[in-house]
């Protein structure tokens, strides 16, 4: 028990001196996020519309958590494998459940951080008032995401094991690709009837669907300042599938990252140089 | 039962190599290498480049997966046991893979938290070893890109004994290191082994380091062993009267049989 705390430790305890070391990629990141935010929020304040400012403002933070979660997670190992210690990691006696919950509690810190700083950037921007909305539904509703986009994040992570540069590509096209069909800042009825499919199998829809109604979006009597927000029971059907999705994304990514990882070793994918 | 610490039987790897757009052929990297190392001995693994060295110490630590043959490490056979092996054996590539912008402090605990230790005793065995490797208590903070490439390969060596490991693999330990700093981790090494009776795999390109440190020495050409014993019988086998002169004879064979099937592929490419 002692070991395990320690070796889950160790990727923390890795992953706090990396982000000191490269503290001003971590600021530049976070001014993006809150910069490409607001520009977006700013869309709803420029057509005087507030269900409209509030549909992007909740958009923008799901999608940065949702984002960035996905993206620390698949960039973790991306770096270890371009730093060449992916080979030390593999050859630590430690298993890949806890190395894989290390660097996705990391990640998750680090999700929530930028979002908090988000937040704090769009209410200098815009002027939010939340009131009345069911924010501890909302709580709940990224907590059970966060189980199904790990699950994502770990598949994507198994590809900079096979090739770094591929990796990237496909981490980011698949990223893209969610960002398009999950109906990020807009209903996924407006998408072309042939894309509409795919919204359904991405979690970040239901996800979206729930902290909308949780807010209070869609409701006629929501106004500035006394927002109807719906209660948790609203969001049961979202809440369901969410939970099934981590059921199963988040073992399947598991075994994801372990069959790439044996077949790295077979085919001598890992190594680096020597 | 008394087992050996290394015993490597029928060993063979071999990588698909891409050669045009559909065909693909098959490259031995290790072609049914078979040897033993006792406990507490010090074996070099000596070849030409491409020889297949690494492959083999890669498939000891875990990292490759064999196409055939056996592995037993301490008795523990691979890749069933890969578990337990990992905890009993410490590697020294060639290229010291580190977090470079984290100080040789901060890679050093997160190996020794990795390996589910104390942080304060691991901190104070690694300065004890760099101490002994002759290195600096301040550098201990420098991130280590700032560090010279012996620096980095002595901090290397500290990570791979901060689990302290009965079992050694060390991959060209001592490359691109100057003759002070070299001579640094060779005495650090005949030390370690006499105090603590530590086992060591050392591949080397360097005959009078592998004559210094190794009880005995496997020449390995192509995939194959090819010759094997102290550094003498060596000599005598190939009736040389340096170890490079052996080194040259005995593995200098053969090496036209690789030559020809990339004659062809230059032919097809003329093409
Ligand atoms: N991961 C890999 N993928 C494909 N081929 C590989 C891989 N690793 C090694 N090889 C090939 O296997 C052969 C043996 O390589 P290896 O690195 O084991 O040699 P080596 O004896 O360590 O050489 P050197 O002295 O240059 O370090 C080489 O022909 C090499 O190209
Ligand atoms: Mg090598």
């Amino acid at each position: 028990m002692e070991t395990t705390i320690r070796q889950t430790w160790a990727f923390m305890f890795r992953g706090y001196h990396l982000t000191r070391r490269y503290i001003s990629w971590v600021i530049v990141f976070n001014f993006y996020a809150l910069v490409t935010s607001a520009t977006v929020a700013l869309i709803g304040v420029a057509a005087q519309d507030y269900q409209l400012t509030l549909t992007l403002v909740v958009g923008a933070l799901m999608w940065n958590f949702m984002s960035s979660l996905y993206n620390e997670i698949a960039m973790s190992i991306a770096y270890e494998r371009w730093e060449g210690t992916l080979e030390y990691t593999f050859m630590a006696p430690v298993s890949r459940l806890i190395h894989l919950t290390g660097i996705s509690l990391f990640s998750l810190f680090n999700s929530i951080v930028q979002t908090l700083v988000v937040l704090i950037g769009l209410l200098l921007f815009t002027d939010l008032n939340l009131r009345g909305a069911n924010l501890s539904g909302v709580l709940v509703v990224l907590g059970v995401s966060t189980i199904a986009f790990v699950g994502l994040g770990l598949m994507a992570a198994a590809l900079p094991v096979m090739s770094p540069e591929r990796g990237a590509e496909a981490t980011h096209i698949f990223q893209g690709s969610m960002l398009l069909v999950s109906g990020v800042y807009y209903p996924v009825e407006v998408l072309p009837k042939w894309l509409q499919p795919l919204s359904a199998l991405s979690p970040a829809t239901y996800t979206l669907s729930a902290c909308r109604k949780l807010v209070g979006l869609g409701n006629s009597g929501s106004v500035p300042g006394n927002l109807m927000g719906a209660p948790l029971s609203a969001v049961m059907r979202e809440l369901i599938i969410l939970a099934l999705m981590g059921a199963v994304l988040m073992p399947l990514g598991l075994w994801v990252f372990g069959r790439i990882e044996t077949w790295a070793k077979r085919t001598g994918k890992l190594k680096r140089t020597g | 039962m008394e087992f050996p610490a290394i015993q490597v039987c029928n060993l063979k790897k071999s990588f698909r190599k891409r050669e045009g757009f559909f065909k693909k052929s098959r490259l031995w990297a290790l072609e049914d290498v078979s040897f033993e190392v006792h406990k507490g001995e010090t074996y070099g693994l000596l070849g030409p480049n491409g020889s297949g060295k690494s492959s083999l110490i890669r498939i000891l630590s875990t990292l490759l997966t064999a196409d055939g043959g056996e592995v037993r490490l301490m008795g523990h056979s691979l890749p069933k046991e890969q578990e337990v092996v990992r905890r009993i054996i410490g590697r020294v590539s060639v290229d010291a893979a580190f977090y470079k912008k984290l100080s040789a402090r901060e890679n050093l605990l997160y190996t020794a938290l990795l390996y589910g230790q104390k942080p304060g005793e691991a901190e104070r065995r690694a300065m004890e070893i760099l101490e002994q490797l002759g290195m600096e208590k301040t550098k201990f903070s420098t991130p280590l890109e700032e560090m010279s490439r012996g620096m980095q390969q002595k901090i290397s060596i500290a990570r791979a004994l901060v689990i302290d490991p009965p079992l050694l693999l060390l991959d060209e330990p001592t490359t691109g290191l100057d003759p002070k700093s070299r001579r640094d981790v060779q005495s650090f090494l005949e030390a370690l082994r006499q105090r603590t009776g530590t086992t060591i795999l050392l591949t080397t390109h360097d005959m009078a380091e592998a004559e210094r440190l190794c009880a005995r020495i496997g020449f390995l050409a192509h995939g194959k062993l090819v010759a094997e014993g102290t550094a003498e019988a060596l000599k005598q086998q190939a009736a040389a009267a340096t170890l490079d002169d052996a080194f040259i004879k005995l593995t200098g064979e053969g090496l036209s049989k690789d030559e020809e099937p990339q004659k062809e592929m230059g032919v097809l490419e003329g093409v």
